[in-house]
Formats: C-alpha cells, sequence, structure tokens
C-alpha cells in the first residue's frame, strides 16, 4: 500500500473536505506544487485555482479555492482558504452566467472567481 | 362587576400578553444560540489552522514584521468594540462596553491615543450619546454574522495598522467582545490582536511547547507572513463576531425567561388580589341582603304591635 497523507481543506466557515490522500496539487503564487507523503514541512500562499488531490482509494477530488494557505508537516496537510468549493458543488451553468455578467460588468475579481470554479469544474469530469 | 376587580382583571390580561411575547421571545433566542454556537464550532477548524501556521512562521523564522513587532514607543492605539444592534439582553451590551471604556482609559493613562471602532448599534448609541468620537462603525449584522462581514471590519484596521503613526496609523490593536463561555457564562473580554503576541497565541492553541517542525517557505517567510496576518485579523475578528452573536442570544435568552417568571409571578399575585376583591364584593352583597332583609323584618314585626 502506498503511503498516505491526511489532508483538511477548509474554508473560512466550514470544513470542506477532509480525508487520506496519495497526493495533492496545488497552485502556489510560485507555480504549481505537488505534494507527495514524506514532503518536507511546507508554507506556502496559494492563488487562486484548482486543487486536485488524489484519494488513496485511486479518486480523485477538485475543489476551488480562492486564495488561502498550504501547510504541510506530520504527514497532515492543510489547505486554507477563504472560499473553497468542491468540483462537484459547483453548479456550472450558473457559474457561466456569473462569468459572462462579470465580463460585460468588468469586474475583474469576480471573472477570475467564475473561472476557477469553471476550471474546476471541467478538471473534475 | 365591581371597579376593582375589573382593573385588575385588565391588568391580568396584559400582563398575560407580555408573557406570551417573552415567552416567545425567549425560544427565538434558544434556537439561535443553538444555531450561533454551530456556527462558532464549524468555524473553529480554519482558526486553529491559521493560528497554528502564525505560530509556525513567527518561531520558525527570524522575520521582523510589523504585525508582529512591538513598537517601541506605542503612541496610538485601535480598540474595536463589538456590541449587538438590539437591546433585550440584560447587561449584556453595558458589559462590553464598560470593558472597552477600563481598556481606553488603562492605554490613556499609558499615554496612548486611543481610535474606536465599534461594531453594533448599541454600542454606537452609547458612544454618539455622550458625543465621543467613532473613528468606524458598522451595524445590521451582529445576529448573524458572515465571513464578509468579518473582512469588512477588518480592513481598515489592517490598513490602520499598515500606516505610520505619523500618518494616522495605530501601534496596536485591541478587540473586546463578549466571549461565549456556557449557556449560562458569556464574560466580556478584551485582547490584543496586533501586533500578534505569539507566546499568547501558542498557549491559547496548545501548541507551547510542542516542537514547531522547520517549515519550507513558498515564496519566502516575509511573504507567507504578510499574506497569513490580515487573514489571522479578519478569522479573529469573524470567530469574536460569532461568539458575541452567540453570547447575545444567550443573555437575551436568560433576559427574557426571567421576564417570563416575573409576569407568572405577577400573575399569581393579581389574581390571589382578584379574587380577595371579588369575594369582598360579595361579602358584602351578603351583608347588604341581609341587613336589608333583617330591617324590612323588623319593620314589618314593629307594625303588629
Amino acid at each position: 500500500m502506498a503511503a498516505e497523507l491526511h489532508v483538511e481543506l477548509v474554508a473560512a466557515d466550514r470544513q470542506v473536505w477532509s480525508g487520506e490522500a496519495t497526493l495533492v496539487v496545488a497552485r502556489t503564487t510560485s507555480g504549481d506544487i505537488g505534494v507527495m507523503p514524506g514532503h518536507q514541512p511546507l508554507l506556502g500562499v496559494l492563488e487562486s485555482g484548482p486543487v486536485t488531490i488524489r484519494t488513496s482509494d485511486g479518486e480523485t477530488v477538485v475543489a476551488a479555492v480562492h486564495g488561502g494557505f498550504i501547510s504541510f508537516a506530520d504527514n497532515k496537510l492543510s489547505l486554507l482558504a477563504e472560499i473553497a468549493e468542491l468540483a462537484d458543488e459547483i453548479d456550472v451553468q450558473r457559474t457561466e452566467r456569473e462569468l459572462e455578467r462579470a465580463k460585460a460588468e468588468g469586474d475583474a475579481h469576480a471573472e477570475r472567481r467564475a473561472d476557477v470554479r469553471l476550471r474546476a469544474a471541467s478538471a473534475a469530469r | 362587576m365591581g371597579a376593582q376587580l375589573r382593573v385588575y382583571k385588565r391588568r391580568i390580561r396584559s400582563v398575560t400578553a407580555t408573557k406570551k411575547i417573552t415567552k416567545a421571545m425567549e425560544m427565538i433566542a434558544a434556537s439561535r444560540v443553538v444555531k450561533a454556537q454551530r456556527k462558532v464550532a464549524a468555524s473553529t477548524p480554519y482558526a486553529q489552522e491559521l493560528t497554528r501556521a502564525v505560530t509556525a512562521v513567527g518561531t520558525g523564522s527570524n522575520t521582523k514584521h510589523p504585525l508582529t513587532t512591538e513598537a517601541e514607543n506605542p503612541t496610538r492605539a485601535a480598540v474595536l468594540l463589538l456590541t449587538s444592534d438590539r437591546g433585550l439582553a440584560g447587561a449584556f451590551n453595558a458589559n462590553a462596553i464598560k470593558a472597552a471604556e477600563q481598556l481606553t482609559e488603562r492605554l490613556e493613562r499609558e499615554g496612548r491615543q486611543v481610535d474606536t471602532y465599534i461594531v453594533g448599534r448599541r454600542g454606537v448609541a452609547h458612544y454618539n450619546f455622550r458625543d465621543r468620537t467613532i473613528t468606524e462603525s458598522w451595524t445590521g449584522f451582529t445576529d448573524e454574522p458572515s465571513y464578509a462581514d468579518a473582512k469588512k471590519v477588518a480592513a481598515p484596521l489592517i490598513e490602520a495598522i499598515e500606516k505610520d503613526t505619523a500618518n494616522g496609523g495605530v501601534d496596536e490593536l485591541h478587540i473586546v467582545y463578549t466571549e461565549f463561555v456556557s449557556m449560562m457564562t458569556q464574560t466580556a473580554v478584551e485582547s490584543q490582536l496586533l501586533p500578534v503576541r505569539l507566546d499568547e497565541v501558542a498557549e491559547q492553541t496548545q501548541t507551547k511547547g510542542e516542537i514547531l517542525p522547520l517549515y519550507d517557505f513558498e515564496p519566502s517567510a516575509e511573504e507567507v507572513l504578510d499574506a497569513l496576518l490580515p487573514r489571522y485579523v479578519e478569522s479573529r475578528i469573524y470567530n469574536a463576531l460569532l461568539q458575541s452573536a452567540a453570547s447575545k442570544h444567550a443573555a437575551t435568552r436568560r433576559a427574557m425567561k426571567s421576564a417570563t417568571d416575573n409576569a407568572g409571578e405577577l400573575i399569581e399575585t393579581l389574581t390571589r388580589l382578584a379574587n380577595q376583591a371579588r369575594q369582598a364584593e360579595i361579602t358584602q352583597e351578603i351583608s347588604e341582603i341581609v341587613g336589608g332583609a333583617s330591617a324590612l323584618a323588623d319593620a314589618t314585626a314593629g307594625s303588629d304591635y
């Protein structure tokens, strides 16, 4: 059996996902980073973007994370985000509408948020 | 029905109506406490992990950051006071305001100028009535604060602490809120948010003595701290807002429970008085009838002679 690491994905107001995983890929400000069991203790700043978690039973969990931190120590990985959503929770049609509206209104922040959500949703499929 | 009795009956009716209202408010508050408590619990993992991370950076690196280093001669401090929008919560707001005033007094004695930031209409009204200056205030969300509200409150505070003291910035940030200890106990507490006191933080998270691993910082310790501390402040304010909301509901519940109990007691007393009045009336009527009858009997008896 492959080594495992414990993952906690927490948003400001709730715990989004927690479980065992073999690989977590996230985007930090200095580029994508993949964390596997036994990684060196790490504390990094996350960019908004999709986070991919490969669970120990071979499934893939994708979440849209909007800013936050990644910290890893003692085989425990915490992903802290102000806002985080699992790909299954994302309503694609609604997000597409939001993206269009954000584009029309020139709201770069909302546009980016919608874009991250859509990317996470498509990555999960 | 006699006048006395009618007055009692009317008062009983009015007190019964009040009792129904306070009972309803008590039950609403009770259900809200549970909800608020659940929100406090849901926000705990984030706050805990964040505090851990702050401790890790603070102790694991030699970074000097304006948010972690104490100013040598602090001249200005910001005090954030959390009150509620509505009253009917016993001494809840009074206690929080009193704690804030004590803190302000202490800081001023130590030679600091104090900027006051207030959340909640009650606190704002208290300060406005006394013509004290409020630097900034927020109202309208104290019953059910969201993370966005906490961000809104935190933004100007973080800005103020990052500014130079000469340009109107502050050296310290204190927060006064009501800690939710249990359903029966809520205490007004004050704590220093910034500069972060790492040993205090470590105590809170029970990480004191635990050896923290040597972290790799991505991209660098300074940048991680830059990004981490505003989030830390926001999450602390969010947690304080939630606790304050839970405390307020618990205080309301208790105040309304005693109001209901008092109304019940009052009804009982009034019912006794009403019964007494009714009985007095009946007694009077009987004695009048008896008196009248015997007078009549005396009169007829007298006519026979």
